[in-house]
């Protein structure tokens, strides 16, 4: 056993529901051939955290048959391992019996982060180069002088050009791309300023000239390109955790062929009139009819609906439910890509609404910044020009004032702020996909919540225990120990160590309940109509949905359990923190109104409207933008996703269909949902820190400019400058993390206010 | 000058140096797991069984 695995700061306890090992099969499609009979494959394992946990995975793993290696990587928390043979290895029972918790993911994921080495390798290149040409700069600065001086000049120019190509490249192919499409984005200023610095430099060069400002060109690419990795690392930091998390989308299905062959199929490959044999704990593939086999099915991530549905021969499922109980055999009536889960794609995409048409604050800034910097240098130019008709000397003076003004601080303004903010949030538990997303979340002022999976955690928990007499109430948990029903789950929870019941026989009749017999009596444990057959219909409790489950002895009822759904942990706080920072908070649900009061009333939200479809909360959303808000959606179910696609800014839990996760800008990995004020507050704090940022960049500007444009800047006086604005600008977005450290316990519990004050001390 | 002429290449011999291996160490996926690598001099080589254990 691991000393390590359970509790592991990452851990997921919430997506262990969800956790029954795949299939052998499903394991091999996950799989990529390396040639031979060689498969590598790879797992997400999230508790992995210390060389202890290194060390027992990769020995145990090791030593099982037909496996040639296995590695641990240790900053994606993930396990490769190559495996040879037809028969698929057992990693997830060794895995399991270690105590960590595996999951497959999709194979394109496989894919190594092409963008992250390029952008590594472009840092390394232009440090390099700004290292060696500030070297000579210096002593050109310290006065060197006729031929040394031209000859360092054509050195720096020599190691320029490498950096300038590599690393500038990834600038100027995004500023021409803006250009293409007719928009202007920060990488046009620094384009521009760059490549015509170093054309001046050159030509200074060539010309025996004083001044040249090859050190400026290249260490502004440099500082820039720390920021963009940075920035790049914390996302796919993000990415990969969100990737990791287990898939809850069926990968393949067993098709019974009319000659009686089974076999494993791809999602994809599946074609209406195919029948599909399902096993209990397995996902509903693709649309279908039932035709065979009792069942129930978790419909929560599809409908929204809390309570189980029983199905038999007959029913109509939808792709995306889970079937708990019974083995099913069904009819699909549609292929992949029309089924439910498709479906829900299409309105997602017919909903992008908010965050495509949102520009970002760099973006808007710039929008306004470059044509003011760009006609500042012309009309220095033509100034000079009228002033003294000198055209080297007003060309000069015209590029000092672009290299000045050259958006380093502007550039790092925005990235580096929120680097730290998605560091913070990371701490505690919350992926931020992208920067935009924070800024986003900063402006909203209404949230929609959903209910089942969000505020609840779609599982039901006994509420009547105190009324059930404590023997039956030790009966019935002792039976439901047998099923993985939601609701013997909840009712196992009262067994534990108390005396057993010896039972001669326990048999689950799948839709129906548990069947148990000792010492010649009958006891049933399921549906009211089912155990009870003795009783008078309509007898006592109620007959509807949560509370028509009973324990029968020899079909005589002898006790009834209500079951309720268990409201996420900390959701009375959250709503209320949300309320206090100005937010309007309601409820969007696919469940009963009933459920939904009782839910509203339990985390005191008084807004909310049951029954929705998926396209009613696209409605409801469209309805409140078009109404002046900026709505935040926090939703985990597949008909919640169009309406993450819908909202201004999103958030979803971990244990959310994966197209949700997808869709949503935020995932929180912890059970509680202080996670949405949370990122809230940082989000704001992030904004504050921006727009501060934003105005230190400027007054640098406005100080600086007229020194330009009047003629004094040298190459020695705009490094200091441009140094001394970047770093002036990251030490404000690190007083971000330094409130974070001053108080990490306090942080998920300190109201809005405090927060306000930390930002402006 | 004189000086300049072998001290210049000599220093940027040296850049390029570190820069080359620096690329290297990245190509060989001597960044992929920086957390791990912390951990891994912490276990003992001949517990492992294909990691480590290298003869030398």
């Amino acid at each position: 056993m691991s000393c390590c695995a359970p509790g592991a700061e990452m851990a997921l306890e919430v997506a262990a529901e969800a956790a029954a090992s795949p299939s052998s099969e499903e394991i091999r499609l996950a799989s990529r051939s390396l040639g031979g009979d060689i498969h590598q494959t790879d797992l997400s394992v999230p508790t992995v955290h210390c060389g202890a946990c290194i060390q027992a995975i990769e020995t145990a793993l090791g030593t099982v048959e037909n496996v040639a290696s296995a590695r641990v990587n240790l900053s994606t928390k993930r396990v490769s391992i190559r495996w040879h043979g037809d028969n698929v290895p057992p990693f997830f029972a060794v895995l399991g019996r270690l105590g960590y918790q595996a999951h497959l993911f999709d194979p394109e994921i496989h894919e190594k982060d092409t963008t992250l080495s390029e952008l590594i390798r472009a840092v390394a290149v232009a440090g390099f180069a700004a290292g060696n040409i500030m070297l000579l700069s210096v002593s050109v600065w310290s006065g060197a002088e006729g031929a040394t001086r031209d000859l360092f000049h054509w050195l720096s120019a020599l190691i320029a050009i490498p950096a300038l190509a590599f690393a500038g490249g990834i600038f100027f192919r995004s500023a021409a791309n803006a250009l293409r499409h007719g928009r202007m984005n920060m990488d046009v200023p620094i384009a521009v300023g760059v490549s015509l610095a170093y054309a001046m430099s050159l030509y200074e060069t060539i010309n025996h000239g004083e001044h040249a400002y090859f050190d400026a060109s290249v260490s502004l690419l440099f500082f820039l390109l720390i920021g963009r990795t940075l920035d790049h690392v914390m996302r796919e930091r993000a990415r990969t955790a969100v990737n990791g998390l287990s898939r809850l989308a069926a990968r393949g299905s067993v098709v019974l062929r009319d000659d009686g062959i089974r076999e494993y199929v791809p999602v994809t490959e599946l074609a209406p009139g195919m029948r599909l044999l399902i096993a209990a704990g397995e996902r509903i593939p693709v649309d279908g009819d039932i035709v065979g086999g009792n069942s129930d099915l978790d419909c929560s991530i599809v409908s929204g609906e809390s309570a189980p549905k029983a199905v038999s021969a007959g029913t109509h499922v939808q792709a995306g439910t889970l079937n708990l109980t019974g083995p099913l055999t069904m009819q699909a009536t549609a292929a992949a890509k029309d089924s439910f889960l498709a479906e829900m794609v299409r309105l997602m995409e017919a909903a992008e609404g908010g965050r495509s048409r949102y520009r970002r604050i760099a973006d808007r800034v710039s929008a306004l910044y470059a044509p003011v910097v760009h006609l500042a240098a012309f009309a220095t130019f033509l100034g000079w020009m009228a002033a003294s008709g000198d055209w080297h000397r007003a060309m000069t003076i015209a590029i000092a004032v672009l290299i000045i003004t050259c958006p380093c601080a502007l550039g790092l303004a925005v990235p580096i702020v929120q680097v730290v903010a998605a560091r913070r949030l990371f701490e505690a538990g919350v992926m931020v996909k992208d920067g935009s997303a924070m800024e986003r979340l900063a402006a909203v002022d209404a949230a929609v919540l959903d209910k089942t999976g969000t505020l609840t955690l779609g599982q039901p928990r006994l509420v009547n225990a105190a009324s059930i007499e404590p023997d039956m109430l030790a009966i019935a948990a002792d039976m439901a120990a047998h099923s993985r029903h939601p609701f013997s789950k909840a009712l196992a929870i009262y067994g534990g160590a108390r005396a057993r019941t010896k039972f001669d026989r326990v048999q689950e009749e799948p839709g129906f309940g548990i069947e148990a017999s000792a010492g010649g009596d009958t006891w049933r444990l399921g549906r009211r109509g089912w155990a009870g057959w003795k009783a008078r219909p309509g007898g006592e409790g109620r007959s509807d949905g949560i509370g028509g489950t009973v324990l029968a002895k020899n079909g005589r009822i002898v006790a009834c359990f209500a079951f309720e759904d268990v409201t996420r942990a900390d959701a009375k706080a959250a709503v209320e923190r949300l309320k206090d920072a100005g937010i309007a908070v309601e409820m969007l649900s696919g469940d009963t109104a009933r459920a939904c009061g009782e839910a509203a009333g339990a985390v005191g939200i008084e807004d909310f409207v049951p029954a929705l479809l998926p396209s009613g909360k696209v409605e409801r959303i469209e309805t409140l933008t078009r109404a002046g808000h900026k709505v935040l959606m926090v939703g985990d179910g597949l008909n919640d996703t169009p309406a993450l696609a819908a909202a201004h800014v999103s958030m979803a839990p971990a244990t959310a269909a994966d197209i949700g996760r997808k869709a949503a800008d935020f995932v929180f990995l912890r059970e509680s949902l202080l996670a949405v004020p949370l990122a809230l507050d940082v989000s704001r704090q992030a904004g504050r820190l921006i727009r501060q940022n934003i105005a230190i960049a400027i007054v640098y500007n406005a100080v600086a400019v007229p020194i330009a444009i009047l003629g004094h800047v040298t190459p020695l006086l705009a490094a200091i400058a441009m140094s001394a604005s970047s770093l002036i600008v990251i030490a404000n977005a690190m007083r971000l993390q330094s409130t974070a450290n001053a108080a990490p316990e306090a942080a998920p519990a300190r109201r809005h206010t405090d927060v306000v004050s930390a930002a402006h001390p | 000058m004189t000086t300049l002429v072998y001290l210049i290449p000599v220093a940027l011999f040296l850049g390029a140096l570190g820069l080359s291996g620096f690329l290297w160490a990245l190509r060989s996926g001597q960044y992929d797991d920086l957390d791990g690598a912390a951990e891994r001099i912490l276990i003992e080589p001949d517990a492992q069984n294909d990691e480590g254990g290298r003869p030398d």
